[in-house]
């Protein structure tokens, strides 16, 4: 209860401060339109919010699936097999280095202008933390378990089944949580370098046309899903690890 | 309740010829020890001897170096006949008390059935436990868990059984009453605990050997008479305490 009141709080200070920024510089609706002007919009435009809004949360579900599938998977055969971590890691790094949002305009081009290149493009982005954040628990197997697992005999899948994936669980879970921070970002761009919905394209649409409201109003509509995504997340690793106590010190949750 | 619940005969196990050299450093050469079938050895020495790792190499768990022998008195490798006891009690945080204790058939791929099930309760009785099986690991005190991983190396039924100061995590008094329920549970079985604690060999070891110097030199076997867990104020007890230490302060 009080969270919330904090958060309420919190927000009010912040919507205050934008309608004052707009007061104190006295910039025109079509530059800085202040808070009142973008809700209005937002109650204007719900319909094309609306659809558009689908389109990029479609998107971004349906790319954080697939790439904490292939992520998990990537991980886990890099873990077990030698072959793949010799040749796969240096692929894996070296992917990482080419910015993923020069790749835009190509996913675009082979994909084409509809939500596959939008997922491919999420996909991309989802794909390397959630890799990483597995195959590193993996790797950080307390070597205690691992020594009283070879002595009674398990073999290596068993280990990696029953003692090292259970383990790494944790590290997965801060892998899906930058995931679903990461994921709007890449369906929006995507949506940016070309495409005929989406709040990405919303946006791009506004701005030519000088709906900054309307503009505002998308990117909103935007942060609540990346923060509804982040909390449900946040609540479903909670969920799937009641195991694993919450170092943050009580003082934290307490007033 | 003291009868031992052994589904095999004691096994005896021999190292011989064993040599150590880390980092260059000879730590010991052709070093022997005898684990007699039955009898609970326990092995002193100073940290870094090497102690340990002669434990791990009947463990299966390092490598063991040219000439050194492990041989068993019915001629058969060692491998998947031992139960293994470390410092930390490695308990799985995500599975219960009941499934920690059964994990060795969860990792051989072995369905526990109802008198598998059974038996770990059973042994979770022993340990004094009974009505825990439901828990989580971290519901419990250092020397329940401890508990736990003993009932664990139990539901092994293993004919050779090494630990490695099991019990050096604890406080005085929990070690005090963990040492009772290990000497009661293991007895009968083929035992090698490895210890910094003379007190602790001479409560619940059949025959004690110190290890030290650098090359190392396996001690002759003191056999502290009387039935373990022999009283820690036995007068026998303390006379002796007084010679392991200045054995091991050589």
């Amino acid at each position: 209860m009080k969270a919330l009141l904090r958060a309420v709080v919190t927000l009010m200070v912040l919507v205050a401060g934008w309608q004052a920024l707009v007061w104190a510089t006295g910039l025109p609706r079509y530059l800085l339109p202040g808070p009142l002007a973008v809700a209005e919009a937002m109650q204007r435009q719900a319909p094309l919010l609306m659809v558009h809004g689908l389109t990029t949360l479609a998107e971004i579900l349906i790319g954080l699936v697939a790439g904490v599938a292939l992520g998990g998977i990537s991980a886990l055969l890099l873990a077990r097999f030698r072959t793949a971590r010799r040749w796969l890691m240096p692929l894996l790094l070296v992917s990482q280095a080419i910015p993923v949002f020069a790749l835009a305009p190509l996913l675009v081009l082979w994909l084409g202008y509809g939500m596959v290149s939008k997922i491919a493009m999420a996909v991309l982005v989802i794909y390397f933390p959630v890799t990483t954040a597995l195959f590193d628990g993996l790797r950080r197997t307390d070597p205690g378990w691992l020594d009283l697992a070879r002595t009674m005999d398990a073999s290596p899948a068993a280990i990696l089944w029953s003692i090292r994936l259970p383990a790494a669980l944790p590290a997965f879970w801060s892998g899906v949580r930058v995931a679903a921070a990461v994921a709007p970002i890449g369906a929006v761009i995507g949506e940016w370098v070309g495409s005929s919905s989406g709040l990405g394209y919303l946006m791009l649409h506004a701005n030519a046309r000088m709906q900054i409201d309307l503009l505002f109003a998308a990117v909103l509509v935007l942060g609540l899903f990346a923060v509804t995504l982040y909390a449900a997340v946040d609540a479903l690793a909670r969920r799937a690890l009641p195991w694993q106590p919450d170092t943050q010190p009580a003082e934290d949750s307490n007033p | 309740m003291l009868a031992p619940m052994l589904a095999m005969t004691p096994l005896s196990v021999t190292i011989s010829r064993a040599r150590l050299t880390y980092g260059g450093t000879r730590l010991f050469s052709d070093l022997t020890l005898e684990l007699p079938a039955g009898r609970t050895t326990c092995l002193l020495g100073p940290s870094g001897v090497g102690k340990t790792t002669l434990l791990r190499i009947l463990a299966g768990l390092a490598e063991p170096e040219p000439p050194t022998e492990v041989v068993t008195d019915d001629g058969r490798p060692l491998a998947g006949r031992i139960a293994y006891m470390a410092q930390q009690d490695l308990l799985l945080p995500w599975l219960t008390v009941l499934d920690n204790v059964l994990l060795g058939d969860r990792l051989r791929h072995r369905r526990p059935g109802p008198a598998r099930v059974e038996q770990a309760r059973a042994l979770l009785d022993r340990v004094g436990l009974a009505g825990r099986e439901r828990d989580h690991p971290a519901a419990l005190s250092g020397g329940q868990r401890q508990r736990v991983a003993l009932a664990r190396t139990l539901m092994e039924d293993k004919p050779l059984v090494l630990m490695d100061e099991p019990f050096s995590a604890l406080d005085a008094i929990t070690r005090l009453r963990l040492q009772e329920t290990a000497a009661e549970t293991l007895a009968g079985r083929t035992v090698l605990m490895v210890t910094h604690d003379p007190l602790e060999a001479l409560r619940i070891g059949d025959r004690l050997h110190v290890m030290t110097g650098r090359p190392a030199i396996m001690g002759p076997a003191l056999e502290p008479a009387g039935p373990v867990p022999r009283r820690v104020d036995d007068p026998d007890l303390l006379a002796h305490q007084a010679e392991l230490l200045r054995r091991l302060a050589e």
